[in-house]
């Protein structure tokens, strides 16, 4: 049975819901660990995007991209998993909105 | 073959990606993290990025993860109580959220010009050759701010952890 | 022959009383501003000698004050027949008013202060009277009213001084306020002030029997005239201006400052010959304040209120004579009313003086004896203002009443009317102070001969000043009438004198009870006249309570407190303060606020690249 390929616009159409979801965990989520991680599940969509059309365009730029990214990532998750005990040493919370004292 | 390899992939990324939203436990939400990440490096494979695939999941599966669920378990990170103070997030977000897919749907598929299939084995190119030549010639300076922010991150990390210990 | 020096001496008195004043002894003071004045005098009787025929007038540019466009104004001034007349009056009786005070003020304190305004005011009057254009002569108008206001208010620390010298102030305001609208138009018309170039641009334009725009300069200039010699309708600062000091009220009240409308008018007679209207006008008004202010003066009791009313009606009479075309009548009563009007004033300070401060006509009496310079002083100046025959104000008033008698014969009668009117009053107070018993409490004394000797040289000008002939004098400017000189007038007007003194003599000297019994008859009428006709009744009724209010809950309350401050002011503060209290629910310290809106935000940037960026090839 012929299926036929799939067109590249699943791809993005798929990272775009990828990064809608992550911004859905983002706005929705009290626990900030869990809002961390939808921080990543959002770069982890817009690498897709990255990978896409670099297939698209027949280049590796795009992987160079994404690699950055990643890395990036990384990095911004040791620290901040770092700020998150600190966070909990000093306010005994995890919930987002107790960290609230910039208020007006 | 590759049809058929995408659309499980994308339905498991997306069930994994809905579980990461829905679940009320931290490490429930970390596990599907975790299943998104596998998902999507498969679906880097198919689309010829061998090196990224391998690298999502070494570094984001292995590495990433492994430190978020150390953090929770660290933490002691519960379930979620129901409190809600952000009555505008709530409100606001969905609405702006089938905006935000809606806008990008139309963008993808009105405004682009035609986007090729994508086959499997159709792109080459994404070698750790041919990624490490790059790297090192066109992309180095990026290459060596990022070594930096490694290194930085590594110091703040240690830095605002060792207080704790004390 | 510098013109400039004539206003500078008394400048220089000004600056030196004013400045050094507190520090000078009494003399000193009294050794400059005299001494200023004498020096002004002299010089312009050099100047006056050197310049004789003076058939066409002397001209000279100090400096150049205006240059904007086509306007040129310049400090120039100028002396022709018309200004040498008036610089001999206002230099010669102030001389002698500023040696009278040197006697009158002497125990008053402000010596100092006195002197270096009374300078400061023949400075501005002299600059007025040599006013080569408009802008410089009202300067001068300006500076003198000024001067009226600091003088009138000298005891500042009474509240009836304080209130008269704003009245003052104000009301000339008013008809400053026309006048500067004439000066505009002249500006607008004329493109020049000068007034040489008026006299020449008008001279090639039509008599206007209709309103047109001279009769229009000539109206608003007539409306400055009438708050500066206080004719109807701004008549009513001069009597409250009695308030201050005796020689004040002859100096500015009397002689010069009222004066300077008159001279004003004789100065612009060449626009005024062009409006029958205007004429007109000035004549009727001149007519109707004559007439008014010699009924109120019947019935006032201080004596220094009735010689203010007699300036008013005189200077009605002036502006008669100027109305009728016969500037240079009116222009010889200015310096015959100077003589006897500054000497009544004089002599009432002198009364005055001699009884301590008593005022009041009811409780004089008698005086003759005790203060015979001033009797006698005062009553040559009493019958110079009847128009007494061969007296200085026979001439003068017969000169006016003759042209009122060829050109509108019921001004003339009228006018005739109100003469006899003038000596009846005038008599009056003549009698009441000087006749019968004395009914004060002071010791009554002659005044000493710093103020004895003006009052007898200006009795003496009073007396024969009529056989100076003005007219003849202002024949350059002012053509003389051809024609044979009609008697009749004369006798008439000469007969209602001497008939109003008789009556005069009657009522207050032969029978006084007969006065009593018409005042208690006439009651109402009576009433009505002492209370000035209640003019000012009506004006603050009509005019300053409706303008109070208006300020005060219009102006003031509704806009500046309401509006301005309110709206504007406190507006201004409490919408941003709302806006910037909206802008700060913004920063709620929610982290899913915040991005909320950055998703919001980036989201209309999608949509604006997606819509404006096109395709990326």
């Amino acid at each position: 049975m012929h299926i036929s390929p799939v067109p590249l616009s699943w791809y993005l159409l798929l990272s775009a819901l990828l990064f809608a979801l992550g911004v859905a965990g983002f706005l929705y989520r009290k626990s900030i660990i869990t809002v961390f991680m939808s921080i990543e599940l959002m770069l982890n969509a817009v690498n897709l995007t990255f990978i896409s059309f670099s297939y698209k365009l027949r280049q590796i730029d795009g992987h160079i991209y994404a690699f950055f990214v990643m890395v990036v990532a990384a990095a911004e998750a040791a620290v901040g998993l770092a700020i998150i005990l600190t966070i909990f040493k000093n306010r005994g919370t995890l919930q987002i909105d107790e960290v609230d004292s910039m208020k007006l | 073959m590759d049809t058929v390899l995408f659309v499980i992939f994308a339905i498991v990324s997306l069930i994994c990606a809905f579980n990461v939203v829905l679940q009320t436990h931290p490490i429930s939400s970390a596990l599907s993290l975790v299943g998104v990440m596998g998902s999507l490096a498969v679906l880097y494979l198919l689309l010829g990025a061998e090196f990224l695939a391998m690298t999502q999941v070494i570094v984001y599966g292995g590495a990433v993860m492994v430190l978020f669920v150390f953090t929770i378990m660290l933490l002691n990170a519960g379930s979620e109580k129901s409190s809600s103070k952000s009555w505008f997030a709530q409100i606001a977000g969905l609405p702006l959220l089938l905006a935000f897919v809606a806008l990008m749907g139309f963008l993808i598929k009105g405004v682009m010009p035609a986007l090729p299939a994508v086959r499997f084995g159709s792109f080459i190119g994404g070698t750790a050759e041919q990624i490490g030549r790059l790297l090192f010639t066109e992309y180095l300076l990026p290459f060596e701010v990022i070594s930096i922010l490694i290194l930085i991150a590594i110091l703040g990390a240690v830095v605002l952890a060792r207080k704790e210990i004390d | 022959m510098t013109l400039w020096l004539i206003p500078f001496f008394p400048l220089l008195g000004f600056l030196i009383n004013g400045l050094f004043g507190k520090r000078l002894s009494k003399p000193a003071v009294s050794l400059f501003a005299v001494g200023s004045v004498a020096l002004s005098f002299i010089y312009v009787l050099i100047l006056l000698s050197k310049l004789y025929p003076l058939t066409t007038p002397y001209t000279e540019h100090d400096f150049t004050w205006i240059h904007s466009g086509f306007l040129q104004v310049g400090f120039d001034l100028t002396v022709d027949r018309l200004t040498a007349l008036m610089l001999m009056i206002v230099t010669g009786v102030g001389l002698l008013i500023h040696t009278y005070a040197t006697g009158y003020m002497q125990h008053e304190e402000g010596y100092a202060r006195f002197f270096s305004y009374f300078n400061l005011f023949m400075f501005f009057m002299l600059v007025l009277v040599l006013a080569s254009n408009l802008l410089v002569l009202f300067v001068g108008w300006e500076g003198v009213g000024l001067c009226s206001y600091l003088l009138v208010g000298f005891y500042y620390k009474e509240k009836f001084a304080s209130d008269a010298a704003n009245k003052a102030f104000i009301v000339n305001r008013i008809g400053d306020f026309g006048f500067l609208l004439g000066i505009f138009l002249v500006v607008m018309t004329f493109r020049t002030l000068d007034f040489g170039q008026i006299a020449s641009a008008v001279s090639s334009m039509p008599v206007e029997t209709n309103a047109g725009i001279l009769t229009a300069i000539t109206l608003l200039l007539f409306a400055g005239a009438t708050g500066k010699s206080a004719q109807i309708p701004l008549y009513v600062w001069l009597p409250d201006a009695m308030a201050g000091p005796t020689p004040v009220s002859a100096l500015i009240h009397a002689a010069t400052m009222v004066t300077a409308g008159v001279y004003m008018v004789a100065r612009t007679a060449f626009l005024y010959n062009h409006s029958t209207i205007a004429m007109s006008v000035v004549a009727v008004i001149g007519l109707f304040t004559a007439v008014l202010a010699a009924t109120i003066g019947v019935a006032q009791n201080d004596i220094k209120r009735v010689f203010a009313y007699s300036t008013v009606s005189q200077l009605g009479y002036m502006f008669l004579g100027l109305g009728l075309g016969a500037y240079s009548a009116g222009m010889f009563h200015v310096m015959t009313h100077a003589f006897f009007k500054a000497l009544l004033f004089l002599g009432a300070g002198s009364v005055i003086h001699g009884l301590g401060g008593e005022q009041d006509l009811r409780h004089m009496g008698g005086l003759r004896k005790s203060m015979p310079i001033t009797f006698v002083t005062l009553g040559i100046a009493s019958l110079a203002i009847s128009g007494f025959p061969f007296l200085s104000g026979f001439y003068s008033k017969d000169a006016i009443l003759s042209a009122a008698y060829e050109h509108a014969p019921w001004m003339f009668w009228i006018g005739a009317l109100t003469a006899g009117l003038t000596a009846f009053y005038v008599f009056r107070a003549f009698f009441l102070t000087f006749f019968g018993t004395y009914r004060g409490h002071h010791h009554p004394h002659e005044s000493p001969l710093s103020m004895t000797f003006p009052l007898i040289v200006l009795a003496i000008l009073s007396a024969i000043g009529g056989f100076f002939s003005v007219p003849h004098l202002l024949a350059p400017l002012f053509p003389l009438s051809t024609g044979p000189e009609n008697i009749t007038p004369m006798i008439i007007s000469a007969s209602f004198g001497i008939l109003g003194i008789l009556i005069a003599y009657v009522f207050y000297v032969a029978n006084p009870a007969l006065a009593e019994t018409v005042r208690v008859r006439a009651g109402g009428l009576y009433t009505l006249v002492l209370n000035k006709y209640y003019v000012d009744e009506i004006y603050a009724a009509f005019i300053v309570r409706p303008l109070e209010v208006l300020s005060r809950y219009g102006l003031w309350k509704a806009v500046d407190v309401g509006l301005i401050d309110g709206a504007v002011v406190d507006g201004g503060g409490r919408l941003v303060r709302s806006v910037g209290g909206l802008l700060r629910q913004l920063q709620s310290g929610s982290i899913r606020n915040y991005a909320t809106w950055v998703m919001a935000g980036s989201l209309i940037v999608i949509f604006v690249l997606g819509l404006v960026g096109g395709s990326v090839r």
